[in-house]
């Protein structure tokens, strides 16, 4: 047995280092917290502050050149029909996704907080996860493969003999088209299952906090089920709720290669950076384009705040 | 009142293989403050879940107040429940945790607020209406559970272990201040425990569960002083239940007999006395008694000697006595 109880004599090498991060806390965290701060500061952060500086610039409409001075003429331009057609056609679609994604995604998340243990949690969480396995490319071409004309979908409508209601629903303006592959409802489609997982993780996170006393206490005080889930439950996992939403509506509303596989002709804000910032040349107003999901972003979550959406954290 | 408020006929749950509640028979009357007392794992909080309607029954019929409570769902009992975790709704204020209930039946916002205000004033919380529950202490949660709980005005009140999680002497103020106010509703209180003496200080009645059943159910003091079997004389009261070797040689044709620790006194192994050889094993300091341990040929023993006797040292031989009327009889397979 040693003589002392206390080793005093300082001890060289990687153990001298560790006592040193001992004794100091603050430089530890500092050592953790520098080199992402860094990355995040000045590549991401500064990158957005580029972006944001280019958007305050003007094109020249004759000589093709950027003025490098500032003025609001670009985002002006956002206004014009062609151009908020486009925004507005984009908001619409990330919204429609994000709800409907909200929909599917809460009962599969609840299942796997509340009822799935051991064997099945496992495949649950594979079954989520497996889409983000494979290339996003070949899924969204595969799902073109499906909803074409000459697809699976269609031809279980016509073995079905309901190819008439199928034609029907395509035949309405705006989310029809010649076949399901080149409509608004195919673009739809695919971001919903692109997406999903997002949606389907946090709210099964937040879910999973909810102790099962809580939705008992709730019955127990007279509720029936359906004013538990609006009172108790919806309440609660409402954080979750929209930590995906962020994800669905944010990847929706900068995607670009969904809608120039699967859907129709008309363009979505992605599209429309991709364009202006390639071909165009245009890169005040692909910039002034980008802005646009981040003002969203920002406003719908100043108001999910308001409305106490972060309240249960 | 002939109708019991709440009656088991050969109830059981059972999960699988496992027999969490088995046949049991039970039957509480109104206005009584009934115990029910058990180890974990005994049966004893399904049974509250039972008569909650959290969980339903394998086999058996359960009535509250008379009426079968088969496929009635919990929001449709008239039976208020005080969970272990209290579960208040994080989201809302305390007010509106109160408020609950009155919500959910459709009572005005000023009217339902005004009735919670008077709920917090029953459990000694007036004003706390506006703090979330995250910023309450765990005792003060607990009021906030029971007035909950209570706003409903229930005719039965379910509490499953609602001060296991407060401290001593928080415990023995609440115990007394749920007697106090379950005296005054003339409300039914069940209440579930693992600890008996809280039992055993509150309840008018105690039902003693262990592996699924009702092992013996009476008054505290015949529960306490006239156990039926071992495992109520060493669970409720700590009793020392005696080898079968004693046994038959005390008191022949009984099979089993406890003593409990305040009666067993221990004589100097010296000093030529009558009694039963044994080994101290440890002392613990208690305040008011010290707890001895002792061995009485690999059989453990505790006798509880009161302040001002001689405390034996660890390891000395001494003989262990007690009053032929402190020794219990039990009599069972």
């Amino acid at each position: 047995m040693s003589e002392h109880v206390l080793e005093t004599e300082r001890s060289g090498g990687l153990r001298g280092i560790s006592d040193v991060l001992w004794r100091n806390p603050r430089l530890v965290i500092f050592l953790l917290l520098a080199p992402p701060a860094l990355w995040l500061g000045i590549v991401y952060l500064g990158s957005l502050f580029a972006l944001l500086a280019q958007s305050f610039y003007s094109i020249d409409e004759f000589s093709g050149l950027i003025q490098y001075e500032f003025t609001l003429k670009t985002y002006g331009e956002l206004f014009t029909p062609a151009n908020f057609d486009i925004i507005v056609r984009t908001v619409v679609m990330s919204a429609s996704v994000t709800i409907a994604a909200a929909i599917i995604a809460f009962p599969i998340a609840y299942f796997a907080a509340r009822y799935a243990k051991g064997k099945w949690k496992a495949l649950f969480y594979i079954g989520v996860m497996l889409p983000l396995w494979s290339s996003y490319l070949v899924k969204v071409y595969s799902w073109k493969l499906i909803l074409a004309k000459e697809g699976i979908l269609n031809w279980l409508f016509e073995t079905l003999h309901l190819s008439w209601l199928l034609n029907a629903y395509l035949s309405i303006p705006v989310i029809g088209g010649n076949s399901l592959s080149v409509s608004a409802t195919g673009t739809f489609l695919v971001f919903l299952y692109v997406w999903l997982p997002f949606m389907v993780l946090p709210i099964q996170a937040s879910l999973e906090r909810v102790p099962p006393s809580m939705l008992e206490a709730s019955g127990d005080l007279g509720a029936s089920p359906q004013q538990t889930f609006r009172h108790v439950l919806l309440p609660l996992a409402l954080p979750g709720v929209i930590a995906g939403s962020i994800f669905t509506f944010s990847l929706t509303l900068g995607d670009y290669i969904i809608p120039q596989i699967v859907g129709t002709s008309r363009r979505f804000i992605g599209q429309a950076v991709y364009a202006y910032q390639g071909t165009a040349g245009n890169i005040p107003l692909a910039a002034a384009f980008a802005v646009v999901p981040i003002v969203i972003m920002a406003f719908y979550l100043w108001v999910a705040k308001r409305k106490g959406a972060f309240d249960a954290l | 009142m002939n109708t019991a408020a709440v009656r088991f006929k050969g109830v059981s749950r059972h999960y699988g293989s496992v027999r969490a509640v088995d046949e049991v028979d039970l039957s509480i009357a109104e206005g009584e403050f009934f115990a029910m007392l058990g180890p974990s794992g005994s049966g004893k909080t399904t049974c509250l879940r039972l008569i909650a309607g959290f969980d339903q029954p394998t086999a058996g019929e359960i009535t509250i107040f008379g009426e079968d409570t088969r496929g009635v769902p919990p929001y449709k009992r008239h039976v208020n429940t005080v969970f272990q975790d209290y579960a208040l709704f994080p989201h809302m204020n305390v007010l509106d945790n109160v408020a609950y209930g009155l919500m959910i039946a459709g009572m005005p916002k000023a009217e339902r607020h005004k009735r919670a205000e008077g709920a917090l004033e029953l459990v000694a919380l007036p004003g706390f209406g506006g703090r979330k529950p995250s910023e309450l202490s765990g005792g003060q949660r607990q009021r906030v559970a029971l007035a909950r709980a209570l706003i409903n005005e229930p005719r039965v009140l379910l509490l499953d272990e609602p001060l296991g999680a407060l401290d001593l002497k928080l415990r023995e103020q609440m115990q007394q201040e749920l007697k106090d106010l379950q005296r005054k509703l003339g409300i039914t209180f069940i209440f579930v425990t693992h600890d008996q003496g809280e039992a055993l200080s509150m309840a008018d009645r105690v039902a003693v569960f262990n592996d699924g059943k009702i092992v013996q159910i009476g008054k505290p003091e015949d529960v306490y002083y006239r156990p039926e079997v071992p495992f109520v004389a060493d669970f409720v009261g700590s009793s020392n239940v005696l080898p079968p070797h004693v046994v038959e040689k005390i008191a022949g044709k009984w099979t089993h007999a406890s003593v409990r620790p305040e009666a067993v006194s221990l004589v100097d192994a010296g000093l030529g006395v009558d009694g039963l050889h044994a080994t101290v094993h440890s002392t613990a300091f208690l305040g008011t008694a010290t707890r001895v341990s002792l061995d009485l040929d690999g059989f453990s023993m505790v006798a509880l000697l009161p302040k001002g006797t001689r405390i034996p040292e660890t390891g000395e031989q001494v003989h262990v006595k007690w009053s032929p009327e402190d020794l219990h009889l039990m009599d069972t397979a």
